[in-house]
């Protein structure tokens, strides 16, 4: 199983804060990998560090046996790494597939119209509101286009910060469902969650993070029957 | 019949502040800045037409290509140079470097080509074949309503633009990812969209559609001078604001209202009409302050 992502001794600051404190972790092929952790913890800084919208102030990021440190932030997605971002940032002006043709701009036109298809295929509810404005759709619909939108590029590796955000309990479940699915379907994932419960049942591996530095890591299953890990994620 | 007369005339000069607010539009739309050097960019254009076609004899499409090119490259070079390293700064930076561009380029006009104005050749006028007599345009009614050709020529090409235009960002690729840059430079960035290019784009199109305004202003007025493209900027940045900043309907409606309203206040008193054009924005501001056509903006916290 080859890595895909390999995170090295990565440091982040903002201004003077120091959020992200020699953090290593890897990605390999087929996995779903979690960073859990509370709010603060540097979860989501990392994953805007890997898509370039933060500078590291030391460390390296390796993709596909590539470092990213010096690609500029909008060619990233060129190599084949796609972020849901945190609260959705969908397009809410224009239709929902416009945004969907969006997330395929890199793409050639003919190559990314199967894509679509595919899309619409795993998501009935964007193709019944392909036409209407992004910004009318309710919340959960929202995050389904914001997963297909990053699915448009075609990713290796797709990164996702706080899915469950915001969401109806009924809908989180939803979502990690999608989630299992995409990566029984291949697709490697990078999953960032305040919802330990449930990021950890799907995930093969998780890492735990507090103030920025990495705790404790092992397998999903393993993380959720830890103690520590129960008495301060999970609420026992 | 002096109304349709009026509402001919007016609609043309409402053309031409419609394609000027084209590009404050889409400037503000996409780089959340007003471009105050957007007028002056008017008047390089205007400028480069006129010696094109009189000093080195070129033809009027030719100068008017020429003209569109150079103001092109003017506008990429300043939003480079001067509003690209102010991209984090804050925007009352950013507006007071444009009013300095704006005088830099006013006076650097004043420097180059001199204070006395410059009669603007008229391309619109035909000779009659048969009577040899020269037409500057239609004549309707017997006479009691004339349409000039150049006011025709002004509306036919807004109407295009808008068209163009409209096409463009709703139908092409590049266009759907100026609308996404202008909603969500972060999100639109993680799409591979490349924002800084994407601002260059906006610049170039509105600095092309400014030479093409430059053309037809100095083709209805046929005067030119450094400052020829100040009063119409500022007038056409009110209709963008009138008819709902970053809203390019908003900008064909709100320059064609202006030029109608600025013509019909003329022919009460020529000395008030200015003063009217602005009573009107400030009456629409107050009871719409998004402009007619705007969306309200909720700020993100």
């Amino acid at each position: 199983m080859c890595t895909v992502l390999t995170v090295n001794d990565l440091n982040v600051y903002y201004g003077a804060i120091h959020a992200v404190k020699n953090v290593s972790f890897e990605v390999r092929e087929g996995e779903v990998v979690t960073l859990i952790g509370a709010n603060g913890a540097g979860k989501s800084t990392i994953l805007k560090t890997v898509a370039g919208q933060l500078p590291a102030r030391s460390g390296t990021v390796d993709f596909l046996g590539q470092p990213l440190g010096s690609i500029p932030p909008h060619k990233i997605v060129t190599r084949g790494l796609a972020l849901v971002p945190e609260g959705r940032q969908i397009f809410q002006q224009l239709s929902v597939e416009e945004n969907l043709e969006m997330g395929a701009f890199t793409r050639p036109k003919g190559e990314s119209s199967g894509s679509m298809d595919e899309i619409y295929a795993r998501f009935p509810r964007l193709y019944e509101r392909r036409r209407q404005i992004a910004g009318t759709l309710s919340g959960g619909e929202q995050q389904m286009l914001a997963i297909g939108r990053a699915l448009m590029s075609k990713p290796k590796l797709l990164m996702l910060d706080e899915p469950s955000m915001g969401l109806a309990p009924i809908l989180v479940g939803q979502i990690f469902e999608i989630i299992r699915e995409l990566n029984q379907n291949g697709t490697t994932i990078l999953l960032v969650e305040q919802n330990a419960q449930m990021a950890l049942s799907v995930a093969h591996r998780g890492y735990v993070l507090e103030t920025g530095k990495v705790l404790l890591t092992g397998t999903g299953e393993d993380l959720l029957k830890d103690e520590s890990v129960k008495r301060a994620y999970l609420g026992g | 019949m002096s109304v349709l007369n009026n509402l001919i005339n007016g609609i043309s000069l409402g053309s031409v502040y419609a394609i000027i607010a084209l590009g404050y539009t889409m400037v503000y739309g996409i780089a959340k800045m007003l471009n105050f050097a957007h007028g002056d960019i008017i008047m390089v254009g205007a400028y480069v037409c006129f010696f094109a076609t009189q000093s080195f004899g070129l033809p009027p499409l030719a100068g008017l290509l020429l003209a569109m090119v150079v103001c092109t490259v003017l506008g990429i070079v300043i939003e480079r140079l001067a509003y690209k390293p102010l991209r984090q700064a804050p925007s009352l930076a950013v507006l007071i470097t444009a009013i300095g561009v704006s005088y830099l380029l006013q006076n650097s006009a004043l420097l180059l080509w001199k204070a006395d104005p410059k009669v603007f050749p008229s391309f619109f006028e035909f000779s009659d074949p048969v009577t040899g007599q020269v037409k500057t345009g239609l004549t309707l009614f017997d006479g009691q309503v004339s349409i000039p050709y150049v006011a025709l020529f002004t509306i036919v090409v807004c109407l295009v633009i808008m068209v163009a235009l409209t096409l463009f960002t709703s139908k092409t690729k590049m266009g759907k990812a100026m609308r996404a840059c202008s909603e969500d430079k972060g999100a639109a960035t993680l799409m591979g969209i490349d924002v800084n290019f994407t601002i260059s784009m906006t610049f170039a199109i509105g600095s092309a559609l400014a030479a093409v305004a430059g053309l037809l202003l100095c083709s209805s007025y046929r005067s030119l001078m450094p400052t020829t493209g100040s009063l119409p900027g500022i007038k056409a940045f009110t209709a963008a604001v009138f008819g709902g900043i970053g809203s390019i309907p908003g900008a064909f409606l709100g320059g064609i209202l202006l030029g109608i309203i600025e013509i019909f206040a003329k022919t009460i008193n020529t000395d008030i009409s200015d003063a009217v054009v602005f009573t009107v924005l400030i009456v629409v501001l107050l009871v719409k302050p998004s402009g007619l056509l705007g969306k309200v903006v909720h700020e993100k916290v």
